[in-house]
């Protein structure tokens, strides 16, 4: 009786000194920690600590690093909405809707997460392919895998430099814009590899467009 | 420059920069582990545990304080999800139900991280921060803090002392994980990663209108992600979100992250037993796995098998643009041979034989390099079987680093080695002939409702895989988010992460308690490459054997097919 008592005792101490632990320990890495990252962060790296937004004509037009759509307010007889040809097309997104907390509609991420040999991505892939061939009016075969495939945020801001170029064409007629003034345009957003090596190649559509409205502005 | 050929630029600059560090973090991980100085503020947290962080602790009492912090672990964070609709900062976020609490607190306790919640829709500010990263840290230092125990059991002999469980947590803390985590939050901030506490905020679009965004304390959550090998992303999307990892450079410096202290700690080890060449025996088998499992990754995913990605002409289904497939693939390998279970793209849509390799890398136990702590006593008990076999075949009692590998030193590790398959394979099991768990799989055969196809089975094995061996990266077709798959996944972890603790202890204080055996001329030469070959053939082999009926019926049948 007496050692199970004191058995008792002993881990309701060892309990109590584990809660101490963990409470001393969330003082540290809980507050402290991310509050002194957070002051730092937010003097030094204050646009990118907010999300790297960008302004165009005296207003917030998206966040640099988050993908965005530039769609028509038509939609198809799905009701899925249009893509806007004045505009350069992101990548597909496969992130779903805000389905947990209603009363927000936050933008989501996520991915398809269907198999390489799924029979509904390889359709997918035949009916995107169409799509984007007919809406800049090339040859199926040039249309290149970014804008096939949907990436695994679901917010991807770049496209490659070859979906980029295909659109030049439908962007430029669109617009009313010379065809060489675009491409140009294309050609000084493309980024290529961090030093030289590092990632893949890739124009950042927000940043393109944003050119582009104020090409076709003026 | 092809695709290719800047995968492989990356994979070397990443070897360089681990390299670089290897030797100085390792020393200084083994002078932290060995100091007599106990620093200011860790005084103050030793005061209000109420411990006298220089009082030795035998294997029990090590094991004891594990379990009764972890233990309290795993209820605090289940409390603070349940009161979340009463915290301040909770974004109007509501109470997490109490199955998908029970699963992620046992989830990041663990350190796991698997997450049936969606980020951005389910946790506030003080859950995230103050619940999941705390648990980030505090996890990761656990394991540094049981492998570090299990060194010192072939370090000292006739003495069943490991050192003291509370000095181990708050150092691993307070002088590893802290300030490595400021400094690579601040460079993640540089690159993009958000660091906030703004709330959800509209943000205006180009095309007119706005969209509501989250804030959050991202960046100095996504670094202890990765160094801690946690893996839980802020977002859903974990790293393949741009503001957890923004570019290109972020994706390579966070595989650095994930491998620099496991990697690091096999020098920890050679310090601490004072013969680096046992440390670097080590340390070449976990790199040879490593090497080859992220070649082999590459290789799959350039190659683009599968009819879906044949007709996409590349697998980028699931892959970011400022990645690329390379990447990619390191990112992939990196991350579920060590108990991470971050991603930066999305493994169900990887080829059949590339998911394939990330099941494999998880079933090996993650030991090359393995979880922070959790990598290092795994392959030790790895070691001390590849010892046991080459001992039956010579027929000499085996021994290693100067002790002997008795029967119940080999019935320690023979354990360790049955848990996770029996976790893995039992639930598996169940969850396939049982009746509504198959509802969860979204790649059933042929994409038709009815039956569950070659990827459906993969899905549910690689939870199982990824729960009981604490990586948390999912083949995310599963929809986990049900009754059973919280309540089977959430025991698969705390039961993968805990049991084998219990006997990694046990080996630690019988270890020792020996005196040591001198070295003669039979004595196997464990800082040998013969024998590091030997420890990844006994790797392989013994997963092979285990896995293989169910890797036949999941990654293979599809691979076939």
């Amino acid at each position: 009786m007496t050692s199970m008592n004191s058995s008792v005792r002993g881990t309701a101490r060892l309990i109590g000194a584990g809660l101490r632990a963990l409470l001393a320990l969330t003082v540290v890495c809980g507050v402290l920690y991310p509050l002194a990252v957070t002051g730092i962060a937010q003097a030094a790296f204050h646009d990118q600590a907010n999300g790297s937004e960008v302004r165009s004509g005296g207003r917030v037009v998206g966040s640099e690093i988050i993908g965005q759509r530039f769609d028509l307010d038509a939609k198809d007889e799905d009701g899925n909405p249009l893509p806007d040809p004045r505009y350069f097309q992101p990548r597909p997104s496969a992130a779903g809707t805000n389905a947990v907390n209603t009363q927000y509609s936050i933008v989501v991420s996520g991915a398809s997460n269907l198999a390489a040999d799924s029979k509904v991505l390889k359709q997918t892939v035949i009916d995107r392919r169409k799509q984007v061939a007919d809406f800049n009016q090339v040859s199926p075969s040039r249309v290149p895998v970014d804008a096939l495939t949907a990436s695994g945020s679901g917010l991807d801001p770049d496209i490659s430099p070859a979906y980029a170029e295909l659109q030049v064409n439908r962007v430029a007629k669109a617009n009313a814009l010379p065809r060489e003034k675009v491409a140009r345009l294309v050609a000084d957003h493309t980024q290529g590899r961090q030093l030289g090596f590092i990632g893949e190649p890739r124009v950042n559509v927000l940043k393109l467009n944003i050119a582009l409205t104020r090409l076709s502005r003026h | 420059m092809s695709p290719e050929l800047a995968g492989v630029l990356q994979l070397a600059a990443l070897i360089g920069a681990l390299a670089l560090v290897y030797r100085p973090l390792g020393d200084y991980m083994a002078a932290v582990y060995s100091s007599e100085k106990h620093l200011r503020p860790e005084k103050w947290i030793y005061r209000c545990i109420g411990a006298n962080p220089s009082s030795q602790m035998r294997w029990p009492a090590y094991l004891r304080g594990v379990l009764a912090f972890s233990l309290v672990g795993v209820l605090f964070l289940y409390l603070l999800q349940r009161v979340q609709g009463s915290l301040p900062l909770s974004l109007g976020f509501t109470a997490i139900s109490p199955d998908q609490a029970f699963n992620t607190a046992a989830s990041f306790v663990a350190n796991t991280n698997w997450q049936s919640y969606s980020g951005e829709q389910s946790m506030g500010h003080v859950v995230q921060t103050a619940g999941l990263a705390v648990q980030n840290f505090v996890s990761a230092a656990v394991g540094m803090a049981v492998a570090v125990a299990l060194v010192r059991g072939f370090a000292r002999s006739r003495t069943g002392e490991l050192g003291n469980f509370w000095a181990d947590l708050v150092r691993g803390v307070v002088r590893v994980l802290l300030p490595l985590s400021v400094i690579g939050a601040l460079v993640l901030v540089a690159c993009g990663a958000i660091q906030n506490f703004a709330g959800i905020h509209e943000v205006g679009q180009l095309t007119g209108g706005s969209r509501q965004m989250n804030g959050g304390a991202v960046a100095s959550q996504e670094v202890i992600k990765e160094l801690g090998t946690n893996g839980g992303g802020y977002f859903n999307a974990n790293s393949a979100h741009p503001f957890e990892n923004p570019s290109g450079f972020t994706n390579l410096f966070e595989i650095f992250l994930i491998l620099v202290i496991p990697f690091a700690l096999t020098r920890t080890f050679g310090r601490l037993v004072g013969n680096l060449r046992q440390g670097y025996a080590i340390l070449a088998a976990m790199g040879v796995i490593w090497l080859g499992f992220t070649a082999l990754m590459m290789w799959t995913e350039f190659h683009h098998g599968g009819a879906a990605l044949q007709e996409a002409g590349g697998a980028m289904e699931g892959k970011e643009q400022r990645f690329g497939v390379g990447a990619s693939a390191i990112f992939a390998t990196s991350t579920t041979l060590t108990s991470t279970g971050a991603v930066d793209s999305f493994h169900s849509s990887f080829t059949g034989f590339g998911g394939g390799l990330a099941l494999l890398g998880m079933m090996l136990g993650e030991i090359a390099p393995g979880g922070v702590g959790s990598g290092l006593y795994g392959m030790l008990i790895m070691a001390i079987i590849a010892v046991f076999i080459a001992g039956l075949m010579v027929g000499r009692t085996p021994e290693y680093l100067g002790k002997k590998i008795g029967s119940r030193e080999i019935k320690l590790a023979a354990c360790y080695i049955l848990i996770t398959p029996t976790l893995v394979l039992g639930f598996t099991a169940v969850s396939m002939v049982l009746a509504t768990p198959p509802d969860s799989i979204l790649n059933t055969a042929g994409d038709s409702v009815n039956g569950s196809g070659a990827h459906g089975f993969s899905e549910v094995l690689y939870a199982f895989t990824s729960g009981a061996n604490n990586n948390g990266s999912a083949f995310a077709g599963l929809n986990a988010n049900t009754q059973w798959y919280n309540t089977t996944i959430g025991l698969a972890m705390l039961l993968g992460r805990f049991l084998p603790m219990v006997f990694v202890l046990a080996l630690a204080g019988s270890l020792a308690e020996q005196k040591p055996v001198p070295e003669t001329a039979g004595t196997l030469r464990t800082e040998k490459p013969l024998f590091a070959g030997l420890l990844v053939g006994a790797i392989l082999i013994i997963t092979g054997l285990t896995y293989f009926p169910a890797l036949a019926l999941g990654p293979m049948a599809e691979g076939l097919s």
